[in-house]
């Protein structure tokens, strides 16, 4: 499926206004001989949410780790086609798979903080790129700080920087998370089911923040709840058994969907 | 009689004696009591025993004397010199076991692949199958007369040798726990790191070494308090010249060491020299169990709680 062509079918498409610099061309991912996902092709806005949905195994989750190469760790995962940013394909074999991660923060399903204070676990993307070497220690504490307030957790922690960040509860742990992964300062931000594992409020608390963080980042979110990605993202992509079905502006998709398989879905037809 | 009457029998209402059950559950009992008897048994053995020792010799003076000699004229019991040759066995395999034990587990966790692992955990842990009286002629026969081209001043018994194949010995118990606790840092935590740009070496060193940090040191703990146990090895390659000294390259004696020599002798029961080696050995209990304590201290309080 061609960008271009969708651009030109019925509705407005996808709202690519922003231009982008991520995207993805004819990429099929497989594990072993198990295909997960096929000949996907498709752009993420600029400064725009981009939803990816489906039913389980539908792929969404291994095209975003492919995003920043995460894939990489499974041994029998093999990937053709291009994943371009800036124009390069970060899979050429010349790129460095680390500074590619350096560029996107990844949020992941299950809060995963590092058995350590809030602040390290806050400054330990800083500190591995040696970002603040050389300069007063306050400038890594400004720029923590910094990242707290962005991800909504300041105001919570200020006063127990140095407490586990294990002490924290599911939700604040995710947005630890979150300010952990933009700490690096990364154009662009993965998030893979980000709320699957956390109460309707922090929920809403992560939304709220998604919606703040799109004026300054890209934002890729893999969700299996559709409310949630009609609440969320600009554009949204609809994947079944390893297919893009269907990639258009977040409203159109889900009001007037142009294909069957999407309409069963977001109907809840099955899923 | 219709069909559809079923005739209600009453629940029975008294516990219906079940001998398998019961007969399981009693044995099981007893054979985990066996193991707490045995246990304290020791303990009262060794405190009874020492006893009439502390009539003649101060704890103090057990403690703190400088000369150990049990068995001449004039007769010192000073267990420092004990104490003093248990540590050169101990720091030595220690220096031995410790880094290269950690180094080997990270391999084993972080970098082997499954084949690699499968193959070399087990040649790994064979080390620790191996009889200890094969490593105390092996330090005697093959390491002391290595160390000898290096130091042609050391001695036939020396600690040094005795340290080395200690360590040696120690070494897989120290890589299989170091392995076990590394493997069970979450995957979830690895996969944070690495998409934050982070090396394979950075994520081992910054996050799942940290990670695992009690269970390493726990296994470091255990690992000692085997070297401070062990007997045969170093009784045979570090000789029974009770020694207040630094000089790795001289014959020691550790406290084992010495229980050995004495219980192997002709030593009269109800002696002093007799009585003295419960004495050591109470020390000996002590410090071990002081040890596994720690470890388990360690283990609970920093314990890092992966759900």
């Amino acid at each position: 499926m061609k960008i271009e062509a969708l651009r030109t079918s019925q509705g407005a498409g996808p709202d690519l206004a922003t231009g982008s610099t991520l995207e993805v061309r004819g990429c099929s991912i497989r594990y072993g001989d198990k295909p997960a996902v096929n000949d996907v092709t498709l752009a993420f806005a600029l400064h725009r949410v981009t939803a990816l949905i489906g039913p389980s195994g539908c792929g969404k989750s291994t095209l975003l780790r492919a995003l920043n190469r995460m894939n990489d760790h499974i041994q029998s995962c093999r990937l053709e086609g291009q994943v371009l940013y800036h124009g390069q394909d970060i899979y050429d074999p010349a790129i460095d798979a680390a500074e590619v991660r350096k560029r996107m923060g990844m949020v992941f399903q299950k809060p995963n903080p590092f058995p350590k204070s809030i602040f390290d676990n806050v400054a330990f993307g800083p500190r591995l790129n040696g970002t603040f070497r050389g300069q007063a220690r306050q400038a890594l504490a400004d720029h923590v700080e910094k990242c707290l307030r962005a991800a909504g957790l300041w105001e919570e922690v200020k006063d127990r920087l140095r407490d586990s960040a294990l002490s924290l509860s599911g939700g604040q742990q995710q947005r630890l998370c979150i300010a952990r992964a933009i700490a690096n300062d990364p154009e662009v931000l993965l998030m893979d089911e980000p709320c699957s594992a956390l109460d309707p409020i922090s929920t809403a608390r992560i939304e709220e923040l998604i919606l703040d963080m799109r004026e300054n980042y890209t934002i890729v979110i893999v969700t299996h709840n559709m409310e949630q990605a009609a609440r969320v993202s600009d554009n949204t992509g609809f994947l079944l058994s390893g297919d893009l079905v269907e990639f258009n502006n977040t409203a159109d998709l889900f009001s007037r969907p142009r294909s069957k398989k999407t309409e069963d879905y977001i109907t809840g037809r099955f899923g | 009689m219709s069909l559809s009457t079923t005739q209600r029998i009453p629940l029975r209402s008294e516990q219906k004696f079940r001998p398998v059950e019961f007969s399981a559950l009693a044995f099981l009992r007893a054979s985990a009591l066996v193991s707490i008897v045995t246990t304290l048994a020791i303990v009262v053995v060794l405190v009874y025993e020492s006893i009439p020792f502390f009539r003649h010799v101060s704890p103090w003076e057990f403690l703190l004397g400088t000369q150990w000699t049990p068995l001449l004229e004039p007769r010192a019991f000073g267990v420092l010199p004990l104490v003093v040759g248990t540590l050169h066995v101990v720091i030595g395999a220690g220096l031995i076991a410790l880094p290269l034990g950690l180094l080997t587990g990270i391999f084993l966790s972080e970098y082997a692949g499954p084949r690699t692992r499968a193959l070399l955990k087990p040649l790994v842990e064979v080390l620790a199958g191996i009889p200890t009286v094969v490593y105390g002629f092996f330090a005697l026969t093959f390491v002391t007369p290595i160390l000898q081209r290096f130091f042609p001043s050391i001695g036939l018994f020396n600690s040094l040798s005795a340290s080395i194949v200690v360590g040696i010995m120690i070494l897989p118990f120290v890589a299989s726990l170091c392995e076990d606790t590394l493997r069970a840092v979450p995957r979830s935590l690895r996969d944070g790191a690495y998409a934050l740009g982070a090396t394979k070496a950075e994520v081992t060193l910054k996050v799942v070494v940290p990670g695992a940090l009690s269970g390493v040191l726990a296994s470091f703990i255990l690992a000692l308090s085997r070297a401070i146990g062990e007997t045969m090895a170093v009784t045979l390659a570090a000789g029974s010249t009770p020694k207040l000294t630094a000089n790795v390259l001289e014959s020691i004696q550790t406290m084992t060491a010495y229980i050995v020599q004495v219980s192997l002798g002709d030593t009269p029961r109800g002696t002093i020299e007799y009585q003295s080696i419960f004495a050591v050995g109470l020390l000996l209990f002590l410090v071990t169990l002081a040890l596994n304590i720690a470890s388990n201290r360690i283990l609970k309080r920093f314990r890092e709680h992966y759900e």
